[in-house]
């Protein structure tokens, strides 16, 4: 496989007056999981339907392995699998009846269609649902039947549209955990997520999108380290104390600090220069000088930027998105 | 559903292993296209599976047609025709045609509310030939056409109905109406990929499908008509439909009418058949 799994340049989608996608130029290699983070609304959804045929692009190009996905789409369809951000298959049949139906579809005569039904829902821990109509699961077993009848036929590329959105923490897990056994069997995936944290899990590469454009792309590494490597909350047992805590952490942390609503609460972005070890090291260092200032800490985390805090980082600078994007 | 009901995800948690999902996971040789056939009929088996599970969808076309048939029959059976025996010797190929034509709206309506959920998306990402998702919808839709128009066909012998042409007959006029039932479907098709709600369809099928079928030779003879609208009667292709059936059902087929009716089927599939897909293709 000499092209890239999938490849976009300057594609536009707009829906009446709305640009849901703005000319976006996306290279994902193949084998790997390439994230597009964004919000809600952000158009990561118009790309991934125009990447899997289902909506032609009203500018730009877009190839999947090679294919043209307007003039081609065929060759396309023939490659790819759709799981998407609602489940993408039917809750009035039951699991093994859609799995079955499916199968057919791809051509499988009907004892092999009920014999690779069984065989997934097996795979997937659904044998005893099998015979349940889909619409009584639960969020985890949609997902997981629904990356089955993605796998019908195992796809070269597979579009993840916000898989893990609802579920709970579990269920989550159990995703991701099948996404890495997919992709190590040879699958591109492309996913979709509003969580920087599960972009960070599986991608290795990451377009960050927002009003239908890329304004970040890189490893989840270099994409961290541009907005800082996390947030530092510390909570004050003596609200007394703040203005002298803030100075500290200021100058430890060599970052602004902000004082929250809360009498006792601080923030402030642990600008280390790229890995998060560093951001560690320099909150501990922080706290060790709290301390010594005789300054009474109640709680302290060091969280992950959350995508609100990316977002915030990257739209607040001052040069426009477009100079921003790295194709 | 009991309260104490558990879940068997709650009872064996889950856990993807990495044997048994690499070993699903082949990428041997693929299994070969199904044929535009096979494709619609499995599609057509799906629509099966969605009676079985959802049966009180068969309400419109049971009890719909069994009071349509005796509401009008008692209606206007003493007055048009003496008795209602006589009127519906005249009028049970009518009605179901009128009632069976009004269930063909149902596809519309259906397609409208399956097409917003995620499954068609998986649907249309599928490499099948494209019209399969459907035909083979209105395949399950023709079982419903023919379960309807046997509902009212044994409702009518039940009144009194009595046709020259027996078994044969009635089956040869219920098989041409399902023929054009089918074609007819297609304009509904259409709508139901053109409107954006449910109820946007409904109201628009009314609004096709009252003046087509009361203003035909279903109810009574055109000739008491005044002339305009009989030269509507006259093209209206229901009328023809009708003409056919009656004609068939009482043992002496009419070949025009039924050429007619075959060759605005046609029409229908060729012209509502395409901009359906055409539609399809772009949504």
């Amino acid at each position: 496989m000499n092209s890239p799994a999938i490849e976009t340049a300057g594609l536009i989608k707009t829906f009446g007056d709305n640009r849901a996608v703005d000319g976006v130029d996306l290279t994902v290699p193949p084998g790997t999981v390439y994230g597009l983070l964004g919000p809600n609304g952000a158009g990561k959804t118009t790309v991934v339907r125009m990447l899997a045929t289902l909506l032609r692009p009203d500018g730009g190009t877009a190839r999947v392995f090679g294919h043209d996905v307007v003039r081609e789409a065929d060759a396309v369809r023939s490659r790819v699998s759709l799981t998407g951000q609602y489940a993408s298959v039917d809750e009035d049949l039951t699991g093994s009846e859609n799995l079955v139906l499916l199968a057919r579809l791809l051509g499988y005569s009907k004892p092999q269609a009920r014999e690779r039904a069984a065989q997934l829902l097996a795979a997937f821990g659904l044998t005893d649902a099998a015979d349940r109509q889909v619409k009584k699961y639960s969020g985890g077993m949609r997902r997981r039947i629904d990356i089955g009848a993605s796998i019908l036929n195992t796809p070269d590329l597979l579009f993840l549209d916000e898989p893990t959105t609802g579920l709970d923490p579990r269920s989550r897990n159990q995703v991701w955990d099948i996404v890495r056994i997919v992709v190590a069997n040879g699958t591109t995936v492309l996913l979709t997520t509003q969580y920087l944290d599960e972009a960070d899990q599986l991608a290795g590469r990451i377009a960050v999108i927002d009003h239908g454009r890329v304004i970040a792309e890189g490893t989840p590494g270099e994409l961290k380290s541009s907005i800082g490597a996390g947030t530092v909350h510390v909570r004050l047992r003596d609200a007394a104390q703040r203005p002298e805590a803030e100075r500290v952490l200021a100058a430890a942390l060599r970052t602004t600090v902000q004082q929250g609503s809360d009498p006792v609460a601080l923030t402030a972005r642990a600008e280390a220069g790229g890995s998060e070890r560093g951001a560690a090291e320099l909150a501990s260092r922080a706290l060790a000088q709290l301390a010594s200032a005789g300054i009474v800490v109640d709680d302290f985390s060091l969280g992950q930027p959350s995508l609100d805090e990316v977002f915030l980082a990257l739209t607040d600078r001052p040069t426009q998105p477009a100079e921003e994007a790295v194709a | 559903m009991t309260t104490t009901t558990v879940t068997p995800e709650a009872v064996t948690a889950y856990a993807p292993s990495r044997e048994t999902l690499s070993a699903v996971l082949t990428r041997g040789e693929r299994p070969r296209r199904p044929s535009a056939l096979s494709a619609s009929t499995t599609f057509g088996w799906r629509a099966i599976l969605k009676i079985k599970h959802v049966p009180e969808q068969l309400f419109d076309v049971t009890a719909f047609p069994i009071i349509m048939t005796l509401m009008f029959t008692y209606l206007f059976g003493g007055a048009l025709a003496g008795s209602t025996r006589e009127y519906l010797q005249f009028f049970l190929p009518g009605i179901m045609v009128t009632s069976v034509v009004m269930i063909t709206m149902y596809t519309g309506v259906g397609l409208n509310t399956d097409i917003e959920k995620g499954v068609f998306d998986r649907f249309r990402t599928l490499p099948v030939w494209r019209p399969a998702a459907l035909v083979g919808m209105i395949f399950g839709d023709v079982l419903r056409y023919i379960l309807a128009a046997t509902t009212i066909m044994i409702v009518g012998l039940i009144l009194g109905f009595r046709p020259g042409g027996g078994f044969l007959g009635v089956v040869g006029g219920i098989a041409l109406l399902v023929v054009f039932s089918f074609a007819f479907s297609w304009i509904w098709t259409m709508f139901g990929l053109f409107l954006r709600s449910e109820k946007s369809v409904m109201g628009v099928s009314m609004l096709v499908l009252f003046p087509l079928t009361f203003l035909s030779n279903v109810f009574v003879d055109p000739r008491t008509m005044p002339g305009w609208l009989q030269a509507f009667v006259e093209v209206n292709p229901i009328s023809h439909l009708v003409t056919a059936i009656r004609s068939i059902m009482a043992g002496t087929p009419d070949m025009t009418e039924m050429m007619w009716t075959l060759i605005a089927s046609a029409l229908l599939i060729l012209v509502f058949g395409t901009l359906t897909m055409r539609l399809y293709n772009r949504k």
